[in-house]
């Protein structure tokens, strides 16, 4: 699937965009995959807090499936308008 | 109906607040609502706006048919640019008609608080003390439980 980051999650991946071949389960268990690799995305996903997470482009929750999904994304807290 | 426009490029705003909804004799009220980029700090040279194309559209789509299910709305637009803007400039635009004027500024106000914290924009401001991403506020989080 694609992964994507934006926003400060970008610049702290120093990517924004990669395909990743997991066998995640769910949002959180992509999340633990991903900080296992390396420091950068460990220090991107260190607080959940501060990050969102969309699943083909619908806002949703770190415990969301992510079976069968296209692209997963994620960034900081919205700030448009 | 519901127009939705995310774009890099500026838009004219008197042109589009004449053409919305021309020619509905139904419609009574029109509500326009334009943000404009903030001079924050006296310094602000740009800010950059970067968003998530193709969820972008479906987020403003979503939002603006919510509204439409609210409120009896004829005609609902939002434009909201992306990329490097400088103070001064245009950033987005709402409008929306009704028959009468209480169903369209709700809608308007419902259209930007959702759109402020709802859509996938991230604004990150250049000034001369440096660069940094804007942060989302409580108050933004807040104003959506009003609704």
């Amino acid at each position: 699937m694609d992964v994507l980051y934006f926003a400060w999650v970008r610049e702290r991946i120093g990517l924004p965009k990669e395909r990743i071949e997991t066998q995640a389960a769910t949002v959180a268990d992509l999340i633990a995959e991903l900080k296992a690799r390396e420091a950068r995305y460990e220090a991107a996903f260190a607080d959940l807090s501060a990050l969102r997470v969309a699943v083909d482009q619908e806002l949703t929750d770190f415990d969301a499936s992510i079976a069968g999904a296209r692209e997963v994304a994620f960034f900081p807290p919205m700030t448009g308008g | 109906m519901i127009r939705v426009v995310v774009q890099e490029a500026p838009f004219d705003f008197g042109a589009e607040a004449a053409a919305f909804a021309r020619g509905r004799t139904d419609l009574g009220a029109i509500v326009t609502f334009s943000g404009i980029v903030r001079d924050v700090a006296d310094g602000l040279s740009v800010m950059e706006i970067e968003h998530y194309p193709g969820m972008t559209e479906k987020a403003l789509e979503k939002i603006a048919a919510e509204a439409e299910a609210r409120w009896s709305l004829g005609e609902v637009l939002v434009i909201h640019r992306h990329g490097r803007l400088e103070a001064g400039e245009q950033i987005m635009m709402v409008a929306t008609a009704s028959r009468h004027r209480k169903h369209a500024f709700e809608a308007a106000e419902f259209l930007m608080d959702y759109l402020k914290s709802r859509a996938p924009f991230w604004k990150k401001e250049h000034t001369e003390a440096g660069t940094g991403w804007v942060d989302a506020t409580e108050e933004d989080e807040a104003a959506l439980k009003r609704w």
